[in-house]
């Protein structure tokens, strides 16, 4: 999948930028920081996300907040559009370019600018890669949870703006649950501070909270200050395999029962963990029907407690086989396949199209075998994995974008998937955004009333219209 | 070269130069013709990312492998034209592979990129009189003929010993080259004294036990000129394990360099010869020793699947294609016993080659061999798997990023402290001796570099003399 475009429909041609607002862009940047050639725009034109591509009409690589602020000037004199843009990893069409836009890549802030041990607080640029914060916590025997799929090359900056989640959610929550503080841009060029290092802090609105998971839609945010905790003292993970998916959903719900928080509870159903197999070769029983991965972390008694009752629950619950990870490293090794499942799940169709629908954790095991109905009904492929411990579900469809009668039954399986996702009192996304690929779907969960809210904030912070317009509603 | 055969597409007239035969029918580009699905296989997740060393030295999406393969998407869809730009791009990447072990998703990055640099080639974008000259020296003269390039290696031999490099060296005649080449000058490799026709009789057997296997020996050609030395080690440890070696006169290129260049003709001409010379049905395996060929040769299959009169041929070749490590792993190889009076310590590195451990995805076997050897410590060094810089003709036509790589990759291998450096692949050989060597300090003696199984077979050697080795 990819790129959008298939053959029949064609790209919308770049709407031209006025020419002034190149010409200033060209005095702000040094030559390689400004990119405007064809073949440098091209790479831009599409982030994670399936289907969706669009060509830029100017891409700057600010060092700066000072320079996101100019360019931010600039693009209101010039009414020009903005689309804020870190490794192009997110998975809803969140950094896809709108046409006649200028992309500001923060990738070129990346500096890590203060690990506070004292206060356990973390300062740095957006452009720093999620897996060198994780890094540098770890080397100070600290410790950053979030850590979405994409963690090796995803951005700070596009964690906090699209709030994202990972396998860790189970028990330590989001990305938004470690922000602090944010510097943030505003629409008119100007900087704002937002949160502090301290724990406590009700001085005004917690206007911090609005801009996480704004999706680059209220501001651009120019730093980011993080939580960080102790390092768990010890780690372990265990593999369980099932005959049924239905056995490993009630394994789930017993563990949870049993007032045991894992630090992660991931799912995976046989199409994707074969796909996984294949690519990572960690060792995975590709016989089974469902696999779940778990890890327990913190004080080494409680994870040996936890650890051996949970090998308890899983073979009371029909577990074909129950099996320990021999190491840390085979730990590491068996999450970092995990987070390669959906890339893992492209080597089955040409297209592959990421779900993030997410139901309360009570009603999991419908949603699931409503999931398998639906793609059967519909006559499509679908492969299902996900955190299991947070309802967070990625049914994941395998398809070919140019087969235009199958891209409708895709159309119309994730339709009911997404209503039945709301009956259960769930939501669209769990952690992947809005973005383009789910607007469409927003008005029916969030109903007239709240839509009109966002609508109202929206108009405030940006009266022109030019932060990511078209991202999350119209 | 062989202008006889009924299936050559070369032709070494000026004219041809470095020119693919044209797209098939039905399409105006190489790109266009290529099965749409390895294009639309890359999803775009950016995983392959950090494991591109052009992506992380220049933070630009288009220097990164879906950057690459977006562009190539792009033309295959009519949305860009094959421009000078693209060309430069295609050149600009290091064919290194490291996105292909990186993808979880199976993009088939080797395909693309060199259809992309074939098409590069067919619409001579790049073409200046100069480069045209330099391909056609290299690609369809010195590297189609064996005994020219081994008759050049020669005189370069010569050049080396007479003293003659000594000389227009101390009298600043190098100077005089024009500024890239006086750069490469100090270099030049070391020509051996002996190519491997005058190493290796044309078959060997093991002197005692039984044979248990029969393979065919590859002596590559940079490999035979500087690293003969290399191929009588490979034949040296086959035997100790009980291997007949065959090993045919006068190799020519296996035709990677011309395949990794935009060359396919050349490539598939070279091919075949190489099938006309070994029958892979006569061995158990054929046996290459350096990364950079095995990964080619071990396409043949692909590279020849539509001629009828080699593709099956061609295909048993590539299942019996084994890397030497690969090979000795299967075959369980001996360990070498510690000679009597023990053999001293060493500290042992191990750097990947990219189109070993990308391209054949052997990455386990070399360390295998290497801590099998008495006395042998091997201490892992950062980013083993990250290209040198070498990348086939890279350091020359892209001088800077391979300086930036080959000073990283130095810095990692001193970081180890260790006093060998082991490495599989003559390209890499040589970027580290000279990186190696340059970064020392003054008065310092650098690591040494040598081939995995080199030392095994110094083991051996030891072990059968019955002292340290
Ligand atoms: S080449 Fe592979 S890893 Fe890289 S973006 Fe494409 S699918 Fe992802
Ligand atoms: S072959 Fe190497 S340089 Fe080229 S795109 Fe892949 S990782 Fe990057």
């Amino acid at each position: 999948m990819s790129s959008s475009s298939s053959p029949s429909t064609p790209v919308p041609a770049p709407q031209p930028l006025p020419p002034a607002f190149v010409a200033a862009l060209q005095t702000a940047f040094a030559a390689g920081s400004i990119l405007t050639s064809r073949e440098d725009l091209i790479p831009y034109g599409f982030d994670g996300t399936a289907a969706l591509k669009q060509l830029p009409g100017v891409v700057v690589f600010p060092k700066d907040a000072a320079s996101v602020s100019g360019v931010l000037k600039l693009a209101r004199t010039h009414r020009v559009p903005v689309v804020t843009r870190g490794s192009g990893t997110g998975l809803s069409g969140g950094s896809v370019p709108v046409p006649g836009c200028v992309v500001l890549c923060l990738a070129d802030m990346n500096r890590i600018l203060e690990l506070d041990a004292k206060n356990l607080t973390l300062s740095a640029e957006p452009g720093v890669i999620t897996q060198r914060i994780y890094d540098a916590a770890d080397a100070a025997g600290l410790f950053y949870p979030p850590d979405p799929g994409s963690m090796k090359i995803s951005t700070i900056g596009g964690n906090v703006a699209e709030n994202a989640g990972g396998l860790r959610g189970l028990k330590y929550g989001v990305t938004r649950n470690y922000v602090m503080g944010l510097e943030v841009v505003l629409a008119d060029g100007s900087i704002v501070t937002l949160g502090n290092k301290c724990v406590k802090d009700v001085a005004g609105y917690n206007l911090r909270d609005l801009f996480i998971g704004s999706e680059g839609t209220l501001g651009v945010i120019t730093r980011v200050l993080l939580r960080l905790l102790p390092k768990p003292g010890a780690r372990q993970t265990l593999l369980a395999t099932y005959a049924s998916m239905d056995a490993a959903a009630e394994t789930v719900s017993a563990i949870i029962a049993e007032r045991i928080i894992p630090c992660t509870l991931e799912f995976l159903d046989q199409r994707t963990l074969r796909c996984v197999e294949a690519f990572a070769k960690v060792g995975l029983p590709t016989e089974a029907e469902a696999l779940l991965l778990i890890e327990t972390d913190g004080h080494p008694a409680a994870v040996a407690d936890e650890a051996s009752r949970i090998e308890r629950i899983c073979t009371q619950h029909q577990a074909l086989a129950v099996r320990r990870a021999a190491s840390a490293e085979e730990g590491v090794r068996l999450a970092t396949a995990r987070r390669s499942a959906f890339s893992a799940l492209a080597r089955l169709r040409p297209t592959t199209i990421l779900e993030d629908a997410t139901v309360p954790r009570s009603e999991l095991a419908k949603m699931i075998r409503f999931i398998n109905e639906t793609a059967q009904k519909h006559r499509v492929e679908v492969a299902t994995f996900g955190h299991f411990g947070d309802g967070n579900l990625h049914p994941t469809f395998l398809t070919d974008e140019r087969n235009a009668d199958e891209m409708h039954r895709v159309e119309a399986a994730m339709k009911e998937i997404f209503d039945y996702a709301l009956s259960l009192g769930g939501t669209l996304t769990g952690e992947h955004g809005v973005g383009l690929a789910k607007k469409a779907y927003l008005p029916r969960q969030l109903g007239d009333a709240t839509l009109s809210l966002l609508k109202t904030i929206k108009r405030s912070l940006d009266p022109d219209g030019l932060l990511n317009p078209g991202k999350i509603f119209d | 070269m062989s202008s006889a055969s009924p299936h050559s597409e070369l032709s070494v007239q000026r004219s041809a130069l470095g020119v693919s035969p044209s797209a098939p029918a039905g399409s105006d580009n190489l790109l266009k013709s290529l099965d749409y699905s390895v294009l639309q296989q890359c999803m775009h997740c950016g995983m392959c990312l950090p494991t591109c060393p052009t992506y992380v030295e220049t933070g630009r999406e288009r220097h990164s492998p879906r950057g690459r393969i977006s562009l190539m998407r792009a033309i295959a869809d009519g949305e860009l034209d094959v421009t000078r730009a693209f060309g430069e791009e295609m050149y600009f990447c290091l064919g290194c592979l490291a996105c292909t072990t990186a993808c979880p998703a199976g993009v088939d990055y080797a395909n693309l990129f060199e259809t992309a640099r074939a098409e590069v080639e067919r619409r001579q974008v790049l073409d200046t009189r100069q480069r045209r000259s330099v391909r056609w020296f290299a690609l369809r003269l010195i590297f189609t003929r064996p005994r020219l390039l081994r008759f050049i290696g020669r005189l370069l031999w010569l050049w080396q010993r007479s003293g003659l490099q000594a000389l227009s060296r101390s009298t600043g005649l190098t100077r005089l080259l024009p500024g890239r080449l006086a750069g490469l000058e100090p270099q030049t490799p070391r020509i051996q004294t002996r190519f491997s026709d005058g190493l290796i009789a044309p078959v060997e057997r093991p002197r005692t036990g039984q044979v248990r296997h029969r393979v065919a020996l590859l002596t590559g050609c940079v490999q035979d000129l500087v690293f003969s030395d290399v191929n009588r080690a490979t034949v040296d440890v086959l035997l100790a394990n009980g291997c007949e070696v065959i090993t045919p006169r006068t190799q020519s290129c296996c035709g990677s360099l011309h395949a990794h260049n935009g060359d396919t003709a050349s490539a598939r001409e070279l091919a075949r010869r190489q099938l006309d010379a070994i029958d892979p049905g006569s061995v158990d395996a054929i046996i290459s020793n350096a990364g950079g060929c095995g990964s080619h040769l071990r396409h043949y299959n692909h590279l020849l699947h539509d001629d009828p009169a080699y593709a099956e041929r061609a295909a048993m070749w590539s299942r019996k294609l084994r890397d030497i490590h690969e090979w000795l792993a299967e075959i369980k190889f001996r360990p070498p016993a510690a000679p009597v009076g023990g053999a001293p310590a060493f500290p042992v590195t191990y750097h990947e080659s990219c189109h070993l451990c990308h391209g054949q995805k052997v990455s386990r076997q070399p360390r295998e061999i290497l801590k099998s050897l008495p006395g042998a410590e091997l201490r892992e060094c950062g980013e083993a798997t990250w290209c040198c810089g070498s990348a086939g003709i890279y350091n020359i036509t892209q001088p800077e990023t391979a300086g930036w790589l080959q000073t990283r990759k130095v810095g990692h291998v001193q970081a180890t402290g260790a006093t060998v450096v082991a490495t599989a692949n003559p390209g890499c050989h040589l970027q580290l001796e000279n990186g190696l060597r340059a970064a020392a300090a003054p008065g310092s003696t650098p690591p040494v570099v040598v081939h995995p199984v080199v030392l095994l077979a110094r083991a051996y050697a030891a072990e059968a003399a019955g002292r340290p080795s």
